[in-house]
């Protein structure tokens, strides 16, 4: 095995069994772990303060305890993440972050508190009028307070240099992060839609410096190779997440690669630059004044331009909306950027996605209709 | 005999004036804003400014039975099935403008207040984004913590001054701060005696049959920071306070034996369904979460105060809150049950709704049921169910009242 192969084979590992990558990690830095909740969480802040940050984006879990708590019309990625909560998959985790920006998630955040008390709770709320003062001002308030929280978890003070050193090895990954997602384009049989996510999802269960480095490595090596030929589709996947593995892949199978994305779990994660200010907590707070999901308020409704873009910028030849089931934010902004699909003639195709679902038959046959369909145009 | 005009009247007519003076007001050039139902309509009142509320507006295309046009309309363009169906109505009434139970006319921008719940933004943008207009957004965070704390209120005081601001620059005028004053005067008045009048319903047997409260409930929306609303309220409370003295219930024709708390939205379009069911089994609705929800209350001229009154909405603070809120209702009310809408539509309510009913078991032994259905879009609903459910909750009921009986007879005997 090439030392390519060998290094995407450790991510998908980690990414493939998360439990088992956090308590190797844990036991490798001597660090204890908080889990960060979707969508934004100041990992940087976790870090700061001599912790790992882990991403909790639910999984493929039987939902039996969850019930209890929720309606069968709650997304499967929360219905997950109380699942594992109550049966004790996180309990290795010293404390956890839940942000409030859609409906659903506000009421994960209350029902955690009777649900999984034994996971110490710390709530967060984000702005969503963040491009007035008065919510960067606000943000930096939060950012302050849950500070204070976390200190009490590590049980030790974080100073400023701390957070901007934090902030230093976040802009590095981000960094290099962009540069990973762009080099998919010439390496798309290396990167396949499958490897890709993995190589990504990989970062939410180690070190966020030492995985920077790998994934710098792996760059390195890929690009003493010359650009590998292609002869499939290329497309922009957006949504929350592109999951289960079995519908990456169908794309595989069908020799579509994504050659960029628009993922709250992905390139959404680390698009957005750190922004500027005197301190770190307002660089932090400006970071999110840029940064733009189906999240945060838009009313000018960038994200049709935004997929219209990067069709373009990566010659891609159309759009696949992964919607997850029950997601309001991103069930609304569909019809939008829909109708500015259609209007600049870029396909498109619509698959309906829950965490839970193992028979993805009828979405592989969509997705085998889609390639051939672009096949004769 | 003086032919005095009932409230129920004056409710009517106010409303259909509401909507006539917004839809005047259109044709005669001036501007109109579309708002959520609990946001800041101070600030729109001191500018003179008309206001429709889509949620209520799909509330009467819900009770008029014609919502699936709209809806159909919407989830053509895309909408899902699982989105709200206040959003698909409206966004779909967008479009065709023409309904049987009322018109209202296009906005020229937008008034959004997420203290009912995130969904909105989502919504509101999408109104913006289509027309091509402007939009004001209240951000009031989420209180997982049982008060407003001190940040929040900063926030939000912030966006009234950013709100101010763009008021001026979309209407072109100045905003007069005397007038503002005299608005959050009477808009805090007027909850007051909306309380009031809702409150009077804890009286044995109880004046109001609750199914009203969805009715006046269109005009503590639309009316809030208006004299006419005060005088509606005002009115509404002398009316009730008449019967109690009278020892009148809720019925003529029916005793209450039973009564409930309705926790959710009504089923607009089995208003009528759910309302029978009820009352053939004795069972009053005498209160919701609703006379809270408008009670919003501060002291004229305390802007923190106001800021801090709109985030206190109920469903915008945490569960210890939602679940203190109903014992107190309860006991307040004194209740012999609850019934809880399962609302396919309102994901910030139902998510919650289970460990609320656990808690409020647990802390006032009263029963409660639960029931599956939406607020608008007649699909969700299933009457079969609702009546099981309704009966359900009658037996244990039942079974209580014997039990409360059986121990005042003991002890009588005992002593
Ligand atoms: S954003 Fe969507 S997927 Fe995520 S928690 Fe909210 S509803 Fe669920
Ligand atoms: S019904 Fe629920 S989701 Fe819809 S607008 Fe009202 S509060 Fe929001």
């Amino acid at each position: 095995m090439n030392s390519i192969e060998q290094m995407i084979s450790n991510f998908e590992e980690q990414s493939k069994y998360p439990a088992k990558a956090v308590a190797k990690v844990m036991k490798e830095t001597g660090k204890k772990a908080v889990g960060c909740f979707p969508y934004y969480t100041p990992e940087e802040i976790v870090y700061a303060a001599g912790m790992l940050p882990i991403g909790l984006w639910g999984g493929q879990t039987e939902i039996k305890s969850a019930d209890k708590y929720l309606q069968s019309f709650c997304c499967s990625i929360m219905r997950a993440n109380v699942e594992m909560g109550m049966k004790g998959t996180y309990d290795l985790l010293s404390a956890v972050i839940i942000p409030t920006y859609c409906d659903t998630l506000k009421c994960i955040c209350e029902n955690w508190k009777t649900a999984v008390p034994n996971i110490y709770l710390i709530p967060m709320v984000y702005p969503q009028n963040i491009r007035i003062e008065a919510g960067v001002t606000y943000m930096m308030a939060e950012f302050k307070r849950v500070q204070a929280e976390l200190e009490k978890v590590s049980g030790r003070a974080i100073t400023e240099k701390d957070l901007l050193d934090s902030i230093e090895v976040y802009e590095t990954y981000r960094k290099t992060m962009q540069e990973f997602v762009s080099i998919v384009n010439q390496y798309p049989n290396t990167l396949n839609a499958r490897t890709r996510h993995f190589i990504i999802k990989a970062a939410y269960f180690s070190d966020k410096k030492s995985y920077t480095a790998k994934v710098a490595e792996l760059i390195a090596e890929l690009k003493k190779l010359p650009a590998e030929k292609f002869d499939g589709l290329k497309v922009v996947i957006t949504g929350i997440l592109a999951e289960p593995a079995a519908l990456l892949d169908s794309f595989v199978e069908n020799n579509i690669a994504f050659a960029a994305d628009d993922l709250a779990q992905e390139s959404r994660q680390f698009r957005t630059c750190i922004g500027s200010g005197k301190t770190a907590v307002e660089k932090l707070a400006r970071r999110m004044s840029d940064q733009s999901c189906s999240l945060l308020y838009d009313d000018k409704k960038t994200r049709g331009q935004l997929l219209i873009d990067l069709v373009k910028e990566n010659n891609a030849d159309g759009v696949v909306v992964s919607m997850m089931k029950f997601c309001d934010p991103e069930e609304f902004d569909y019809p939008i950027f829909k109708k500015e699909l259609e209007a600049a003639k870029i396909p498109m195709l619509y698959l309906e996605i829950e965490q839970q679902m193992d028979a993805a038959e009828q979405i592989r046959t969509r997705i085998q209709s889609f390639a051939e369909m672009m096949d004769k145009h | 005999m003086d032919q005095k005009v009932s409230s129920k009247d004056l409710l009517g007519q106010m409303l259909a004036k509401h909507y006539d003076d917004a839809i005047e007001a259109k044709k005669a050039g001036e501007l109109v804003a579309w708002s959520t139902s609990i946001a800041p309509q101070e600030l729109l009142e001191t500018m003179g400014i008309k206001v429709v509320y889509p949620e209520n507006h799909a509330a009467a295309i819900g009770a008029r039975k014609c919502a699936q046009e709209f809806i159909d309309y919407s989830e053509s363009g895309g909408y899902s099935t699982d989105l709200c169906s206040y959003a698909r109505v409206n966004l779909g009434y967008m479009n065709i403008q023409e309904s049987i139970a009322g018109n209202i006319p296009l906005p020229d921008f937008i008034f959004c207040c997420n203290n009912i719940c995130n969904t909105v933004i989502k919504w509101y943008e999408n109104i913006a984004k289509e027309l091509n207009i402007p939009m004001i957004l209240f951000d009031m965070p989420f209180n997982h913590t049982y008060e407003v704390p001190d940040h929040s209120v900063q926030y939000i005081r912030g966006q009234f001054d950013h709100a101010i601001l763009q008021l001026e620059e979309i209407s072109g005028r100045k905003f007069d701060h005397d007038k503002f004053k005299e608005v959050m005067k009477i808009s805090s008045e007027t909850a007051k005696w909306w309380k009031k009048a809702t409150a009077l319903a804890a009286a044995k047997p109880s004046p109001l049959n609750g199914f009203d409260l969805f009715n006046y409930m269109a005009a503590i929306v639309c009316m809030r920071g208006k004299q006419e609303g005060l005088d509606i309220f005002k009115l509404w409370a002398e009316e009730l306070q008449g019967k109690i003295d009278r020892g009148e219930g809720p019925w003529k024709d029916t005793e209450e034996q039973y009564r409930v708390m309705w926790d959710g939205i009504a089923c607009w379009p089995y208003l009528a369904d759910t309302y029978k069911v009820l009352k053939k089994n004795g069972i009053n609705m005498v209160t919701s979460t609703y006379p809270d929800s408008w009670t919003i209350v501060y002291d004229s001229d305390d802007l923190d105060g106001m800021a801090r009154a709109y985030s206190s909405n109920y469903v915008n603070r945490n569960l210890e809150y939602g679940a203190d809120n109903i014992v107190k209702i309860v006991k307040d009310f004194s209740l012999d049950g609850v019934v809880f809408h399962s609302n396919r539509s309102c994901k910030l309510m139902d998510f919650r709704t289970f460990e609320v009913q656990r808690k409020v078991h647990a802390r006032t032994g009263v029963p409660s049921v639960i029931f599956d259905g939406d607020q608008t879009d007649p699909r969700a609903f299933s009457l079969a169910q609702y009546e099981t459910r309704i009966q359900a909750l009658k037996e244990m009921m039942e079974e209580n009242k014997k039990a409360e009986m059986m121990e005042e007879k003991k002890e009588r005997i005992d002593g």
